[in-house]
Parts: structure tokens; C-alpha cells; sequence
């Protein structure tokens, strides 16, 4: 069932997108719900917008709490306490009861898709692209003669007499006026452009620890499980390489296990033919997501998959995004030498990830809104 | 729109129960208004919600804000909202579609402890709607027996949305809406206390032309009349009087606190702008007593929900889960001080020293402390006084006379502040004279600093000065700034506030094109 508060619900996202009313930036915040699994915890975002009045200063106040404790020790409890005043909504919560209770993780996933998005997308080739779509959805009380809605109209009208007394059912004479018009009021409904192909390429050498390999998939496994729910007929490519590299399906990408020397420069050329001859940039968005531990075998290679990346590859790409892992034995030269050769390209992304902590970081620096 | 109010039929088993649990209540002592009970899915008790409890609001995204908040919460299961009633007349609740029965018997019997509190206590006399300026001080406490006072709140509600969407579609939507904003960044800026006396005739103003004012005569028969009122004594009267006549007229009179009445009255408006200042203002006043009584009303509630619960609706398979759902409620310690534990603990305290006879000169002078620990003079007065503090106390009253260092002691009350040192918040101290006065201070005025419209003329050059009555804690000087800005859209010259940063009276003033700051006197 629809609600009334869904309009005002969707002119708030709306200011929060910044689509509208952007005087109103200025004022939004990020707020956090905390959730607790176990040990860990995990926060919904929020995002709240806290219009100015004259209030106090907020640390110098303090307030009282309730509990075991001695002087000087610290004093634990959520953000939202009642002490903190002026929490902007004038006792508007009285008589709400609150309770807390655990939240599974896998329910959390589900929330990340709102705040991540393909960056730069573009409408390209024709084949797939959803079109906009206009839909009569309401009732409004202004808009053009041809979409009068008459029934509505003369209801208003009738309404209006009926409340007024003026109702006579022995004469029924109804005459709407200009407040009584009603118009049908219709909405454009814009689907997510889906012609868009993610080439993912991923380091299997020796250097890549277990822990490291478990990493990677672990982001790329989130990486496309997202963009998956996101896009209709969003593509992907799996490529794995050591000294060679070799296109895979999705199964064997997130399973394979493989040891050897490190040619990244074999990953980019075999994703630069895949890009060529199936993908062509005039009718794809294109997104390589390359995942390694930064070790590469020789300087030459280097060298030669930045010409790569250079000519063949951001040419027919939206983005390139770099995801590094740490690991004890890569030298980790590999993000240095791109950020130095291509620091101040805006396509090419780079990410270190350092621990299983930090991947929801990294895919927000990744697929982060606003890029 | 849908007709709300009767639109869903209560199931029959509920409205026994309500009917039941009104009859115990009522016997119990508790007065209430007619009370209506709706049951709602829990998208539709968001909604109801965000709305502030009621069916219809203006569109305005800050429902579509708190709606975000309160869904995300409920549907990764961080929080649920239990029960919404609303301070009108009859009264309306909302039970959750889906609670266990215990849960909707427990949101009954809480909901007649805020009904109770709606009709009597005095702080929700000014959201009667047919009230009448009192004549005299009594009028405002007595209750009327002999009819219920109009709260038609939700109708009103409605008629305000109805005015809002009717200015947006005349003005466009974002032109309201920005508006709406500024009105929402000022509407903290009301005189509660005095709104019990607005509608009194003012008094009349001076007529320019009158005949200069007499000099009031002691009466005298003719022969002493020179010597009772001497010529000298008569002489200096008039040019006291003189002196008073020719001091420049002050404009607002007196300073007033009712900020958003100044406006209404002198800023130039448009009419629409009016109008939607008018319906912010009215809705302000309607939030406050709910503001001033959040303890007082929550700890009454919750004071009946048990009584009724343990002593009458529950059996003996629902009193595990009641046990359970009270208990959530109760909870939380640390920097969230529960006004529904607070409230309800202060309650029982009250209740316990009225029946042990624990009050008056005899135990205030006791100093024996096994004589304090036994003190029972079996007077049995408790439940009574309690009835009596719900009718005529708000929060602060409430804390001021009834707070007692064996209740901080017994509850574990502490002060916390900010330690620099440590970028967290600590622990101060557990004396109960520090925590009385920080629990004061965040009740007076619900948290919000003392505004008053000083000069509508400020310097003689039509701008706006406000002041700070500066009670020991600094404003926020960013959103001081901006809310000056706001301010600014109003009264469409330049505003200054006056008040006090780190110790040095300060002028803040918005122009129109920047902000300055500057100490007050150079």
C-alpha cells in the first residue's frame, strides 16, 4: 500500500542526493544506527539533516547518567541519548518504546546497494538501454486541460457544496470552479542504464598468501554480487593470471588456487583483447577491477602494462580500479608505480586493502557515490 | 483522504480487553478521555510516527527523515515501536498489528496512564481549544468538571495540512518548503507560560492627545490639603511623570520571549508566509507540554502499565513476557538516563515516603540515620499525593521538590561531562547537589537557552535585536550564526544577537550579505 509519507520520504532523498534544494547541503549529516553481531558491530547509514536554532554548545554541557562507576571513568551509551537535548524534534517522540535486538549480518548486506553505484555511466549502444518511462500516477490539483480528470473534479466540486450547504438533490447543479480541478499528475521513472561489462583480473601467484587470495575474493565476490542486483544484464569477465593469464568462468574465479611468477602485464593484454574484440567502449561502459599484492615480476613489466592501461585499456574504460592486498612477502611497488604514472588520471582508481576489516572501505572507494 | 480516527474495527477480543482495562483503571483512579484504539501494520506505525503521532502532516521531508530513520531501525530489527498515543480529545492510540496479545495489553494499560495525564495535568491546559484566558491564578489548576475541553488536535492537524498544500500549489512546493525550513529553525522561540494568558484584552494604549495624566492626590478635607499634599511633593511628582511621558517609546514594550508572535505581528510578511508561520507556531505549542512533561508523563504511564499488568490483566503464562517487554523498556544506564525508569522510580519514592509519613518538619530534622531507615508512620497518604503531584507538577517542579539524595544514591545518579584530556565523556561526581542542578538545567526550558526580542528598532534603524539571557553554558556560535540568517529572511533587515562567549558579551549580527561578531560596549 502506498503511504502518504512516501512523498516526503523521496524529497528527502532527494536533498540528500542533492538533486534539489541544495542550499540545504550545508546541514546533512551522517548519522549512524549501530547494530551488534556478537562482538562486532555494523552501522546503517543514516543521513540526517539538523536545521540551525539557537541551542547550547554540546560538550560543555554534560548530563546525568545512571550506572556503576567511579569518578573519572568513562561513560558508555549510545548517540542518541536523552540527555544530549535538543535532538530537534520538540517531544514529538513522547510515548515511543524502543527496544533493542540483535540484526543478522546478511540483512545488512542488503543496505550497501543504496549507497553504491556504478561510477560515470553512460548511455551507450542501443541495444540494451532501458528508456525513461512516463506513467500517470496521481492526482494533482494543477496541469493542462487535456489531462482534466473529470470524475475527480466534479467530485471536489460536489464536496465542496455539499460542506458549504449550497447541495440541493432536488436541483443537483454542480459547477466546479477553479479550486475544484483536478489533473492527472504522472511520474518518469528512470531504470539504470545496463549496458555495462566488469572485467575482473585477478593475481594468483606465489606471493599471494591464502589469506591474501581469501581477500580478493571475498571483495570481488561482494563486488559482483552488488553490481549484479543493481544492473539488469550487467556482464562480467573473469580473468586469473600468475606469469600467464587466462579468461575463467565465475566458479572457477572465486575457487582456483594456483602458484607461480607474477606477469600483470599478461592480465592487461588478455583483458585488452577481450575489451577489443567483445566489448567495444562505443556501445559498453566498461569496469576492470584489478586485484593483486603489488609484487610484479620485473620493472620492464611494469613499465609495460602502464603503456598498456595508457593505450589500450582507459581508452575503451569508464574507470580502472586497483585494488592492492598487503602481504609479507610482495614489495607492494606495484600502486606506487601507478599512482606515479597515472596519479592524476581521475579513471584510475587505486584502493590498498590492508585486512578483511578494511574491504568495506576499499569498495566504497571503489563504487562510492559522487566519483 | 482517508477518514481516520474509526477506520479500522477493533477485533473483538482486543476491545474486550480494552474495555476491561479501562474498567480497572477506572477504578484505580484514573480520569481519562474517551480513548480510541486503531491497529496499524508496521510501515503504517512508522508513518503514524514520523508524523509526530498523527494521521495527516504537511509535506515536508523532515517526515520523510525521522519516517527513514524509524524504518531502518524497525526493519533490521534495531528498534520497534510499541505504542503512539496522541494528547487529543478523544483520544487516539495505535496498537501494532502482529504484537502478541500481553504486548497490546500492555500498550492499553500504558496508554491509560497517558490519557490520565493528558486530561489532568495543568501543563496540557493550553492545548485546550476552547480555552479562555483565566481571570484568576486557580482557574488555570481546576479541573472542569462539568464538560471535557475541545482537543480536536487531529482536525486541526489536518486543516493545517489542507493551508500548507494549498500555498504550494499557488506558490510551488520548494518556495513553502524553504520557508517551512526557516519557520523550523525558529520555532523554539515561544512563551509557553504566557500562552495560558493570550486572548486577554491588552491594556489600552496611551492616547497621544489625552490630557496630561493628574498627579494622583492623597484625599484630604479642604484646610489639610496643603499639608498632605504639599506643593513641593506635587511638583516633583509631575516632573517624574513628565520624565516617564517623554523616555522614547520601547518597541516590543517589554522584551518577549514569544519571538514568533513579534514576527507574526511586525515582519513583513506576505500572506501566505503568515499563514504558515501561524501553523508552525500552533504546532509548537501544541509539542510543548509533551516537551515539559517527558518525565513526568513517561514514569506515569509506565507507573500504571505495572500496576495494571501485575495486579489485574495478566495470567500467570503472560507475566514472563511482560516481565520482558518492561524490562526493555525500563533499560539502558550509562549516559542515557531513562525518563521512563527515572519517572516511574521517582513516582514509587514519593508513593513509598507519603505512606511511611517520610516528609515535614519531624523528618526533615531527624538527624538519627537508624531512625530515618525505620521510619514508618503508617499514614498511608501515598497514593493520593501522587495523583495529586501528576496533576500539578511539570518536569522541573518535579525534580526540584521530590528528588532526594537517598533516590540519587539508591538509583546510582551521576554528572558526566567532556574530558579533553581524554576525548570522551567521564564520570564527574555522584553528589546529589550537582546532579539535582544538571537535571534542572536540562529540563528548564526542555534544554533550549532563553531567547527574548529585545528591539524591534535596534539602533532606530528598523533591525532586530535579540537577547541571550546567558545562564553559565555558551550558545552554539555556528548554528547561532545560521539560525541569524534565518532570522534574517524574516525580518528582512539586519539582526543581532546579544550573549556571551567565554565569559565576554558578544554581538553576533547577520546583514544580509555577512555574518560579524564583535564584544558587546566598544
Amino acid at each position: 500500500m502506498a503511504l502518504k509519507i512516501d512523498q516526503d520520504h523521496a524529497r528527502f532523498r532527494d536533498i540528500v542526493k542533492g538533486r534539489i534544494r541544495e542550499n540545504l547541503k550545508r546541514y546533512i549529516s551522517s548519522g549512524d544506527l549501530v547494530a551488534r553481531q556478537g562482538k562486532d558491530t555494523v552501522s546503517i547509514p543514516v543521513p540526517q539533516i539538523d536545521l540551525p536554532r539557537f541551542r547550547f554548545g554540546e560538550k560543555q554541557s554534560g548530563g546525568v547518567g545512571r550506572g556503576e562507576g567511579d569518578q573519572g571513568q568513562p561513560v558508555d551509551g549510545g548517540e542518541e541519548g536523552e540527555g544530549e537535548g535538543g535532538k530537534g524534534k520538540a517531544g514529538q517522540d513522547a510515548g515511543q518504546h524502543a527496544l533493542e535486538v540483535e540484526v543478522a549480518l546478511d540483512e545488512l548486506a542488503k543496505i550497501l546497494g543504496e549507497e553504491l553505484a556504478l561510477p560515470r555511466i553512460e548511455p551507450r549502444g542501443k541495444a540494451r538501454i532501458v528508456a525513461d518511462k512516463d506513467k500517470y500516477t496521481g492526482i494533482q490539483r494543477q496541469g493542462p486541460e487535456s489531462l482534466r480528470h473529470f470524475r475527480r473534479t466534479y467530485r471536489e466540486a460536489l464536496k465542496r457544496l455539499i460542506s458549504a450547504g449550497n447541495y440541493d438533490p432536488k436541483r443537483p447543479a454542480i459547477v466546479p470552479i477553479r479550486e475544484d480541478r483536478r489533473y492527472r499528475g504522472w511520474s518518469t521513472s528512470v531504470q539504470p542504464v545496463a549496458n555495462a561489462v566488469i572485467v575482473y583480473m585477478m593475481d594468483v601467484s606465489g606471493s599471494m598468501g591464502d589469506e591474501q587470495k581469501e581477500i580478493v575474493r571475498i571483495e570481488s565476490f561482494w563486488l559482483d554480487t552488488w553490481l549484479r542486483s543493481q544492473y539488469q544484464g550487467l556482464e562480467s569477465v573473469y580473468v586469473i593470471h600468475d606469469a600467464a593469464a587466462r579468461e575463467v568462468d565465475r566458479d572457477t574465479f572465486f575457487r582456483t588456487r594456483e602458484s607461480g611468477g607474477t606477469m600483470i602485464s599478461s592480465a592487461y593484454k588478455l583483458c585488452a583483447e577481450i575489451l577489443a574484440k567483445r566489448y567495444p567502449a562505443s556501445e559498453w561502459n566498461v569496469y576492470p577491477f584489478h586485484f593483486s599484492d603489488g609484487d610484479n615480476w620485473s620493472v620492464d613489466d611494469t613499465l609495460q602494462c602502464i603503456e598498456i592501461l595508457k593505450t589500450r585499456i582507459l581508452p575503451a574504460a569508464n574507470m580502472f580500479c586497483y585494488g592492492q592486498v598487503e602481504s609479507p612477502y610482495g614489495s607492494g611497488q606495484f600502486v606506487k608505480d601507478l599512482r606515479e604514472h597515472l596519479g592524476k588520471d581521475e579513471r584510475v582508481v587505486t584502493s590498498e586493502i590492508r585486512d578483511k576489516d578494511a574491504i568495506m572501505g576499499s569498495i566504497k572507494e571503489f563504487l562510492g557515490k559522487g566519483r | 483522504m482517508e477518514a481516520s480516527g474509526l477506520r479500522v474495527a477493533l477485533p473483538g477480543y482486543l476491545r474486550d480487553w480494552q474495555e476491561k482495562i479501562e474498567a480497572f483503571a477506572r477504578r484505580s483512579g484514573l480520569d481519562f478521555f474517551p480513548q480510541v484504539f486503531e491497529v496499524l501494520s508496521p510501515d503504517e506505525m512508522n508513518e503514524v510516527a514520523a508524523y509526530g503521532g498523527f494521521p495527516t502532516r504537511y509535506p515536508h521531508w523532515r517526515w520523510g527523515m525521522d519516517y527513514e530513520r524509524l524504518k531502518k531501525s524497525g526493519d533490521y530489527g534495531l528498534s520497534r515501536i510499541y505504542e503512539l498515543v496522541i494528547n487529543n480529545n478523544p483520544c487516539v492510540a495505535y496498537l501494532q498489528e502482529g504484537n502478541s496479545l500481553t504486548d497490546q495489553k500492555l500498550v492499553m494499560a500504558h496508554v491509560c496512564g497517558h490519557n490520565d495525564f493528558f486530561k489532568n495535568n495543568y501543563a496540557f491546559k493550553i492545548t485546550d481549544q476552547d480555552r479562555r484566558p483565566p481571570e484568576r491564578a486557580e482557574d488555570m489548576v481546576v479541573s472542569r468538571m462539568d464538560r471535557l475541553p475541545t482537543r480536536r488536535w487531529i482536525d486541526t492537524f489536518a486543516n493545517h495540512a489542507a493551508r500548507i498544500r494549498r500555498h504550494m500549489d499557488r506558490h510551488g512546493v520548494t518556495a513553502v518548503e524553504e520557508f517551512i525550513d526557516v519557520c523550523h529553525s525558529l520555532e523554539n522561540l515561544i512563551d509557553p507560560p504566557a500562552r495560558m494568558l493570550e486572548g486577554r484584552a491588552k491594556p489600552a494604549e496611551p492616547d497621544e492627545d489625552a490630557p496630561a495624566e493628574e498627579v494622583p492626590r492623597l484625599k484630604a478635607s479642604g484646610y489639610m490639603d496643603s499639608f498632605i499634599n504639599p506643593k513641593e511633593y506635587l511638583a516633583a511628582q509631575r516632573k517624574k511623570l513628565d520624565e516617564e511621558a517623554a523616555k522614547p517609546r520601547r518597541f516590543p514594550e517589554r522584551p518577549t520571549r514569544d519571538a514568533l508572535q513579534f514576527l507574526l505581528e511586525n515582519a513583513p510578511l506576505e500572506k501566505w508566509e503568515r499563514d504558515v508561520l501561524e501553523i508552525i507556531r500552533e504546532e509548537a505549542y501544541y509539542f510543548w507540554p509533551q516537551a515539559q512533561t517527558k518525565v513526568m508523563n513517561e514514569g506515569w504511564a509506565s507507573y500504571w502499565h505495572s500496576k495494571i499488568m501485575t495486579g489485574y490483566a495478566c495470567d500467570a503464562s503472560e507475566i514472563i513476557e511482560y516481565a520482558d517487554r518492561n524490562a526493555g523498556v525500563m533499560g539502558g544506564g550509562g549516559k542515557n538516563l531513562n525518563p521512563y525508569k527515572l519517572g516511574v522510580e521517582l513516582y514509587r519514592h514519593i508513593e513509598e515516603r507519603w505512606n511511611k509519613g517520610r516528609f515535614g518538619k519531624e523528618w526533615e530534622d531527624c538527624t538519627d540515620l537508624d531512625d530515618r531507615l525505620h521510619w514508618d508512620r503508617q499514614l498511608g497518604l501515598g497514593r493520593k499525593k501522587i495523583f495529586e503531584v501528576r496533576a500539578l507538577y511539570t518536569d522541573v517542579m518535579f525534580i526540584d521538590e521530590f528528588l532526594t539524595p537517598e533516590f540519587c544514591v539508591e538509583q546510582k545518579l551521576f554528572t558526566y561531562t567532556w574530558s579533553n584530556r581524554n576525548d570522551r565523556f567521564e564520570i564527574d561526581t555522584r553528589e546529589f547537589r550537582a546532579i539535582k542542578d544538571k537535571l534542572l538545567f536540562q529540563l528548564t526550558n526542555f534544554g533550549n537557552p532563553f531567547i527574548f526580542v529585545e528591539d524591534g528598532n535596534y539602533e532606530n534603524r528598523g533591525e532586530l535585536l535579540l537577547r541571550h539571557d546567558h545562564q553559565g553554558v555558551d550558545l552554539d556560535q555556528e548554528k547561532g550564526k545560521e539560525t541569524l540568517r534565518n532570522l534574517y529572511r524574516v525580518w528582512r533587515r539586519p539582526c543581532t544577537l546579544a550573549t556571551q562567549f567565554d565569559g565576554r558579551p558578544t554581538l553576533l549580527r547577520y546583514d544580509g550579505k555577512e555574518h560579524t561578531s564583535k564584544r558587546a560596549g566598544t
